[in-house]
């Protein structure tokens, strides 16, 4: 009854190639950005800011690259911590080389030395498909781990092998508090997601579903395999360099390779399918799914106050993450974008059924 | 010449220990069509199970009761997991035994203990000097790395024998070939799956005691499965000769790459090594090297 679209004309090409052609939606994003630009910076706490709303909106803006690349050419990657390593390490060189470059053109840089270094890593997708391309994507991780561990000049010769970066200046403004940072990538990834939706709905975003749904079919209606295989990766890794210089830069302020080790390349392949492959709006709830659930099961001993170790902490976390992964996938292997398409389903004949 | 043999032969026997984890995967992909993630996992619960029950009873005994415990663990993925993702997608089911890797190793550690804990197996640590006449110096040989390299030799002659000439092992290469057309002909899809996760799990128990031997059973020990995985993509998923040979190579590849490509580059590199050696041999044959040549049709 409230969410159905009887009534809503299409009277324009225009109207109909709208980003949301229903009213209902545009009501629910403007509500979205109104709580994320304003609510949410009026009423969050600091800590809030530090452990929940920047790491998610930061890891959603990889999701989404990823889900570009999984979701949507259907090519699986294992080495998302890779390229997130590389342009986190990549606008760290081009801020502290070159300081008088503007931060916002440091972040996009680092996503295009990314687009390249994941060109590269995306070559062998043309012969191996499926599964083994996937484990052979490990190979990125492993690599990356290694060259920026190992090459002192990446990490500007510091002796630690760690790297810190000056504090966030841009436009003549320090960004320094939680609530400046938040928006600064708040703003980011708004204009990034608007980017993934329009690209995916446009020729590239439809030669990569044809190439995910039956790359030999697609060859042979005339999509070249070549092109949208590494335009798929381009763009992906650019947005996931992107996001990695963000969780440097913004997020950590200092790290070493073991921040993008491979489990941040599972934790990231676990949002897009938890969260839903091939939906941009999936990106977000998976990174929230995934954020979420280590803190909520972090607080839940405290909260009954059991007294247990720290250790059997840790390992019934593992237990229980690793059981609702599972549970997720049996109940909805779809994702929670597919939960959120059914309700809107419901929606429409709610709360009069017949 | 006495040195490049030592390094071969090492890499030879390294690789025989990456294929014993190999195999497990192997097995899995075989029967079920699932790439078991898990299978580090599975090598550490059972040294972990295997150390701590070899504490307090022989050391047979210990190997029995190891044993049924994955057998349990086979029969518990089949009734909770695998049962409810027939017909799913290739990528969910491998994404499901993330789940179950986390959940084992928790389990694991919170039930055995998360300690280092050691398996002493009785074998003479000091290597053993052969060829001292014919080589200068001398070949050095690990004998533990030897009895490890006869024991992996013997599993991978028995798992033969099991699948070419028991009914189980036909049954579980009917259900490799074609799951649909084994269920028609009255195999029992979820005991195949029960057998073949249980078998891998024996398969885990030997890699996990050997390996364990080596390193000591700690956590770490679930990250030989990161090692085997490229042995397994350059065999091919399919193939049980392959991951053997595959082993081979990556363990001589890897030993010769420390040794005369490391010192060029840096150290440390056998981390990817074997990624980027598999790789390569992928982009000449993509299904693996004995992988089932895999024809697209629209």
């Amino acid at each position: 009854m409230f969410y159905r679209e009887n009534g809503q004309y299409k009277t324009s090409y225009k109207a109909d190639q709208a980003l949301f052609p229903i009213v209902q939606d545009r009501i629910f994003i403007g509500l979205v950005m109104v709580i994320a630009f304003i609510v949410i910076p009026v009423f969050a706490s600091e800590y809030l800011f530090r452990a929940i709303f920047i790491p998610f909106l930061i890891l959603a803006l990889a999701a989404i690259g990823l889900n570009l690349l999984v979701g949507y050419c259907g090519q699986i990657s294992l080495g998302t911590g890779a390229f997130m390593m590389v342009g986190a390490y990549a606008a760290y060189n081009l801020a502290i080389r070159i300081p008088e470059l503007n931060l916002l053109v440091v972040f996009l840089l680092a996503g295009f030395v990314t687009t390249i270094v994941g060109m590269a890593f995306g070559i062998p997708s043309l012969r191996i498909k499926g599964l083994y391309l996937a484990v052979a994507t490990l190979a990125a991780q492993f690599f990356m781990d290694w060259l920026f561990s190992r090459v002192k000049w990446f990490t500007n010769e510091s002796s630690s092998g760690a790297v810190s970066v000056p504090e966030l200046q841009l436009f003549g403004f320090l960004w320094n508090s939680p609530v400046q940072k938040y928006f600064l990538v708040l703003c980011i990834v708004a204009l990034f997601a608007l980017i993934a939706r329009n690209l995916v709905r446009s020729n590239i975003g439809r030669s990569w579903m044809a190439t995910r749904d039956m790359d030999v079919a697609a060859e042979i209606i005339g999509i070249r395999p070549m092109y949208a295989k590494l335009s798929a990766f381009a763009v992906s890794s650019f947005f996931v360099g992107v996001a990695g210089a963000l969780w440097g830069f913004v997020h950590l302020g200092s790290w070493e390779p073991a921040a993008f080790d491979v489990n941040r390349s599972f934790t990231l392949i676990f949002m897009v399918i938890i969260g839903g492959l091939g939906s941009i709006l999936g990106s977000f709830l998976g990174a929230a799914f995934i954020i979420f659930l280590p803190i909520v099961l972090n607080q839940i001993p405290a909260f009954f106050g059991i007294p247990i170790s720290t250790a059997t902490a840790a390992h019934l976390e593992s237990m229980i993450f690793g059981a609702l992964i599972i549970f997720f996938l049996i109940v909805e292997p779809h994702g929670l974008a597919r939960l959120w398409a059914i309700a809107k389903e419901k929606l429409r004949l709610w709360p009069f059924p017949h | 010449m006495g040195a490049l043999i030592e390094v071969v032969l090492g890499g030879l026997m390294a690789g025989l220990l990456y294929s014993l984890v190999a195999l497990g995967f192997v097995l899995i992909f075989k029967a079920s069509g699932v790439f078991n993630f898990a299978q580090g996992a599975m090598v550490l619960l059972a040294a972990l199970a295997f150390a701590r029950f070899s504490e307090v009873m022989p050391m047979p005994l210990a190997f029995i009761l190891a044993a049924l415990v994955m057998v349990l663990v086979a029969f518990m993925i089949e009734k909770l997991v695998l049962r409810h993702l027939v017909n799913q997608e290739g990528i969910i089911l491998f994404l499901a035994t993330f789940g179950i890797t986390y959940f084992i190793e928790g389990a694991g550690q919170l039930i055995f203990g998360s300690d280092i804990y050691r398996i002493d197996l009785g074998l003479p640590k000091e290597p053993k000097i052969i060829l001292e006449s014919t080589f200068d110096g001398g070949i050095l040989i690990s004998i533990e790395d030897l009895v490890a390299a006869a024991v992996a030799g013997l599993l991978v002659l028995l798992l033969a024998l099991f699948f070419q000439k028991t009914s189980t092992g036909r049954a579980l290469r009917a259900v490799a070939d074609d799951h649909q057309a084994a269920q028609s002909i009255g195999i029992p899809l979820n005991r195949i799956w029960v057998i073949v996760w249980s078998v891998s799990g024996f398969v885990a128990l030997i890699a996990g005691i050997i390996w364990g031997g080596k390193l000591g059973v700690q956590f770490s020990l679930a990250l030989v499965a990161l090692k085997a995985i490229p042995v397994v993509i350059l065999g091919g998923f399919t193939s049980v000769p392959g991951a053997i040979l595959g082993g081979l190579i990556i363990g001589v590849g890897e030993k010769l790459a420390e040794v005369y490509l490391g010192p060029i580059i840096g150290g440390g590199i056998e981390n990817w090594f074997a990624y980027a050696l598999a790789l390569m041999f992928l982009l000449f044959r993509p299904e693996g090297l004995f992988g089932e040549r895999h024809i697209d049709r629209v």
